[in-house]
């Protein structure tokens, strides 16, 4: 009952069309012949980097076996197609938590390390790269290489973040972190501008693994910059110890004609979501704490048959205040604003692939309803700011930057290129490299 | 439901089944042709509480190794609780129509194979007072149909053969259960165009499946609605039945 096809991005654009091959064991062949393929996970990457229009798509989802777990150390190996999700109903109530999260638990383990994702604890784990141990890499010669930092280690760095184009990794080893249950402790401060963000991130970085912000991009002039900080620890033993209580989700059924995402309703969203009143501090199940939108299933559908635009960057320390402020102008001068605008301030860590997003700076998720050329304009906006900071644009997140902005955002681009598999490629890789 | 002999244990279906019963921490004799397969099968089920996983590769065509093959499983788990007989193959219906010998292929996969294995494994739960045999059959073995005649006429072979057994045994403590899956997602069917309500995921029919062991069903249609539309197709008159292009 899905009208989503299992091929499509999230974002619902752009559009592709595939020849599909699905996998169903690791020790399954290749598709062979001249036929440009592309490994697809769950299709959570927004625009292109999981599609190869014209071309396959390596189904993977069919590789979810599990293949050694400790629970003396944590160290789980499991095929590249298993979901987050499922790591975490395995593993929660034998106390392992993942070591990196991204906001959906709705994605592979092999479409977490070909974007090396990211988490609210970027500041103290690092990316997803940084806590993988080992993968095997499954190229379309037949070969196989097992790649961790030390072995094959220009293999691992080109294939952590590489959007699946080195290859099919086909398992991947991390190592878990303990938890005491399945609580979260968690607390939320509203902040009146930027200079006050900063001021909490000082603070707070220190003593909690886990921060994010939602800023109200629809607040300009004296609010612009307002948001809710909200910071967050696994909850220490001898809290609640009955299991949270099963949450109901809700789908949404079909493509909605037109979106309900307008001006007017992201105008009054962010509003009330700015002053909703909310505790200060609590104790809260791990879902909503992680991941407060896979309660409503498929809700990319909200935004209409047209579908939507993201647009995370990132902005090096020095230049953060100045161009985020410029971002957040240009949004708000537009008039498209974003639902939900994300901030959060990347740790001082180097990230492990050649092509990794997360690098030190703060990074704002925005997403747009694809309203066409003014959306697309809006957007290239906003690349003249990023580029002129010296930041980047994600690639999990793009359907739309031109191939210079990516070069000059990734310029490892090209020692990366010698690593790609002769008969992969993808949508998005011919696109950023056409001009 | 402790001891657990799955037969074509590299199915998807069967798979997916195994993990249910995993979790309830049985112990398995799997038998596939792929060992690759089996292994990765293996290492997941025991990470997923299966107890003690065996594994045997061998291509279930060769019917003289079927009571050797049922005697290691008796012997690896110390008797056996429940078998799940689930291999199968499509095969290509216009290739079948002009080669008998592919038909026979067919038939000796589909049928011949797992009649043998069902009358051995039904003497040895008669000579034990019990036990509950599974087989995966089909909604494609109701009715002839000119798209698949081939793989229905092997799968209603099966069926008729199950109710014969079902009532033989009926008294005896054994349990005989037929499973008839519709379309359902698997290799299988990889050149199926899947779209529609009609195509279940393997997993609902493994959810089927564990449901009709403990209920101690006899035939069983899965998902559900297959019983009524399989309702309309038996009672349709041959008459008309022969003009459609099904
Ligand atoms: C609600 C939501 C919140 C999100 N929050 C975050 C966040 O906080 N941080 C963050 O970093 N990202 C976030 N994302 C983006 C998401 O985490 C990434 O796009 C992720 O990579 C998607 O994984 P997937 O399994 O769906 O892979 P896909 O989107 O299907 O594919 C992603 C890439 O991985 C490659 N790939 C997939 N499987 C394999 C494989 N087995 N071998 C080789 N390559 C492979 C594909 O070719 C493609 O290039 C979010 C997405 C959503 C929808
Ligand atoms: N999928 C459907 O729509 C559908 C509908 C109705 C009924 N069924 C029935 O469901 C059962 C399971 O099929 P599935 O859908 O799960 O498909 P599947 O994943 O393709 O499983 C079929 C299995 O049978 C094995 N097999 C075939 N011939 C064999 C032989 N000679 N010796 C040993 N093993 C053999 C295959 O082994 P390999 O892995 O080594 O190839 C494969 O594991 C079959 O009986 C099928 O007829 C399926």
């Amino acid at each position: 009952m899905t009208d989503r096809a299992p091929d499509g991005s999230w974002g619902r654009y752009p559009p592709a069309r595939h020849r599909r091959w699905a996998l169903n064991h690791r020790s399954d062949r290749l598709p062979g012949g001249s036929n440009r393929v592309l490994p697809f996970g769950n299709g959570r990457s927004y625009g292109d980097v999981c599609l190869n229009d014209g071309g396959t798509l390596l189904l993977t989802r069919g590789l979810d076996r599990w293949i050694a777990f400790d629970p003396a150390t944590g160290v789980l190996r499991a095929e590249a197609g298993v979901l987050l999700s499922e790591i975490l109903a395995f593993s929660v109530p034998q106390g392992w938590f993942l070591p990196v999260t991204p906001g959906t638990q709705f994605v592979t383990l092999g479409g977490a390390v070909a974007n090396d994702v990211h988490g609210k604890n970027h500041h103290v784990a690092g990316s997803f790269g940084e806590q993988t141990r080992a993968f095997e890499l499954y190229r379309s010669d037949g070969s196989r290489i097992v790649c961790g930092p030390e072995e094959n280690g220009d293999w691992f760095r080109a294939t952590i973040g590489g959007l699946g184009l080195t290859g099919l990794i086909a398992w991947v080893e991390i190592r878990l972190r303990r938890i005491a249950n399945p609580w979260m402790v968690a607390e939320n401060r509203r902040f009146a501008n930027l200079d006050d963000f900063f001021a909490l991130n000082d603070d707070y970085e220190t003593r909690y693994p886990y921060i994010v912000s939602w800023i109200d991009c629809a607040a300009a002039g004296k609010g612009l910059g307002r948001g809710i900080y909200m910071a967050g620890m696994h909850a220490p033993p001898g809290a609640p110890t009955a299991p949270p209580p099963a949450r109901r989700s809700l789908t949404v059924p079909f493509a909605l004609p037109i979106s309900l995402v307008n001006r007017w309703s992201v105008r009054a969203f962010n509003r009330l979501y700015y002053h909703l009143p909310r505790p200060a501090r609590a104790l809260t199940p791990y879902q909503p704490f992680f991941y407060p939108l896979d309660n409503l299933l498929e809700w990319n559908r909200l935004y209409g048959q047209r579908g939507f635009l993201q647009y995370q960057c990132v902005i090096p320390p020095e230049a953060a205040r100045d161009a985020l402020r410029e971002i957040l102008n240009r949004i708000a001068s537009s008039g498209q604003g974003s639902m939900l605008a994300v901030l959060k301030r990347f740790g001082a860590r180097t990230s492990g692939g050649l092509l990794s997003f997360p690098r030190p700076g703060v990074t704002l998720a925005l997403d747009f309803p694809h309203l066409g050329q003014k959306t697309l304009d809006l957007l290239s906006r906003l690349d003249e700011v990023t580029r002129q900071a010296g930041g980047a644009v994600y690639p999990a997140k793009d359907a739309r930057m031109s191939g210079e902005h990516f070069r000059c955002y990734f310029p490892q681009w090209s020692t990366f290129a010698k690593f790609i598999d002769p008969n992969f490629s993808s949508s998005f890789w011919r696109r950023v490299t056409a001009d | 439901m402790r001891n657990i002999l799955i037969v074509g244990a590299t199915s998807a279906i069967a798979e997916a089944t195994a993990r249910r019963f995993a979790a309830l921490g049985a112990r398995f004799y799997l038998v596939g042709r792929n060992a690759e397969k089996l292994a990765a099968i293996v290492g997941d089920l025991e990470i997923r509480g299966g107890q003690a996983v065996h594994s045997e590769s061998i291509d279930l065509d060769w019917l003289e190794q079927h009571p050797a093959l049922l005697a290691r499983a008796v012997q690896a788990l110390g008797g056996i609780d429940l078998a799940l007989i689930a291999h199968g193959s499509l095969p290509d219906q216009a290739a079948c129509q002009k080669s008998v010998k592919m038909t026979l292929a067919a038939i000796q996969t589909n049928a011949l194979s797992v009649i043998s294995l069902a009358t051995e494994l039904a003497n040895l739960f008669e000579a034990r007072g019990r036990g509950t045999l599974v087989v995966i059959g089909s909604v494609a073995g109701d009715r002839g149909r000119q798209s698949n005649y081939v793989y229905g006429a092997a799968k209603g072979m099966v069926g008729l053969f199950l109710q014969g057994l079902r009532n033989r045994l009926n008294d005896k403590g054994v349990h005989v259960i037929t499973v008839k899956p519709g379309f359902v997602d698997t290799p299988m069917t990889a050149a199926f165009e899947k779209k529609g309500l009609l195509w279940a995921q393997p997993d609902q029919i493994a959810r089927g499946i564990v449901a009709a062991v403990e209920r101690r069903r006899d035939v069983v249609y899965l998902p559900g609605f297959w019983r009524w539309i399989m309702i309309v197709i038996r009672h349709l008159p041959e008459s008309i039945f022969k003009r459609l292009k099904l």
